[in-house]
């Protein structure tokens, strides 16, 4: 098809986007055409974060779960402890796993902006980078834990660990009771992207 | 200078008008010492293209929330204060 017109097009991508997604943009165009980034390092960077899902939190949990030597060296250090499983942590330079109990209750916030543990859960979901549960979360976390269905008795502190700078949190929570029996993967299945930032409970399969 | 775990320290509230990563309710805040993270650039000048030397060492800090509860921030050495 000839393309001699003269008038202008839309980008492709850019149909009715929002003004944030216009400034980030035209930040890309800029830092391209001024050689700071290649367009193929965005892509490969976007490729990366989407490829990463929950599952993988997922699977350092359960081999928790399922073997406490590995638990150990989980809450030792994360980073190392996704590399033993074959996991890729990232760029990030540290990641620290936080262990509920039955005294300890954590959940993550990241008070100043969306700060996550993007390489083992993928990207946050949207209610994460809110301001409501930004500030909510360590004004009130217990109000904020009842409206995802959380109830913790008084007998159970609540840690709300706003990740601040260079850390991301990722929390392992309780195994739930009755899952003696299953194997790994099972437990795997079980464990959900919002148990690991603290504002849900595992349930044992029905 | 490198803070124990357990350490009583207050959050500086200085006035910063620039980029920086301490967040504005726990300045003035008395909180603990939970875990030292090690050294790291500091942001402060990093956001400005700078090399954001010298280090600086993070630190997890625990605050009390009423009902005995708590939230723990990650806080740079250059924003804490001895407590008295």
């Amino acid at each position: 098809m000839s393309h001699d017109h003269d008038h202008s097009h839309e980008p492709v991508t850019g149909a009715g986007e929002a003004p944030a997604a216009a400034r980030v943009r035209a930040l890309e165009e800029l830092l391209v055409e001024k050689g700071v980034l290649e367009r193929e390092d965005i892509r490969r960077r976007i490729d990366w974060l989407v490829s990463r899902t929950p599952a993988d939190g997922a699977r350092l949990v359960a081999r928790a779960w399922a073997d406490p030597a590995f638990k150990a060296r989980l809450l030792a250090d994360a980073r190392e402890a996704a590399v033993e499983v074959g996991l890729d942590p990232g760029p990030s330079p540290v990641v620290v796993a936080l262990e509920n109990t039955e005294q300890v209750h954590h959940m993550v916030v990241c008070t100043l902006c969306s700060c996550y543990p993007k390489s083992l859960l993928g990207p946050p979901p949207d209610w994460y980078k809110s301001l409501p549960y930004r500030s909510r979360a360590v004004s009130d976390p217990r109000a904020v834990l009842d409206e995802f269905g959380v109830e913790l008795g008084d007998e159970v502190e609540v840690r709300v660990v706003d990740s601040t700078a260079n850390v991301r949190y990722l929390i392992v929570p309780r195994r739930p009771e009755g899952t003696g029996s299953l194997g790994e993967d099972e437990l795997a299945s079980i464990v959900t992207r919002d148990s690991m930032i603290g504002v849900a409970l595992p349930a044992a399969p029905a | 200078m490198s803070l124990p775990l357990g350490t009583t320290v207050r959050v500086s509230t200085r006035q910063h008008e620039r980029h920086h990563r301490t967040p504005g309710y726990v300045k003035g805040r008395r909180g603990r010492i939970e875990r030292a993270h090690g050294h790291f650039r500091n942001p402060e000048t990093q956001a400005y293209g700078g090399d954001g030397l010298p280090e600086q060492e993070l630190y997890l800090v625990s605050f009390d929330l009423p009902g005995g509860d708590r939230v723990l921030a990650d806080v740079f050495e250059h924003w804490l204060e001895a407590a008295e």
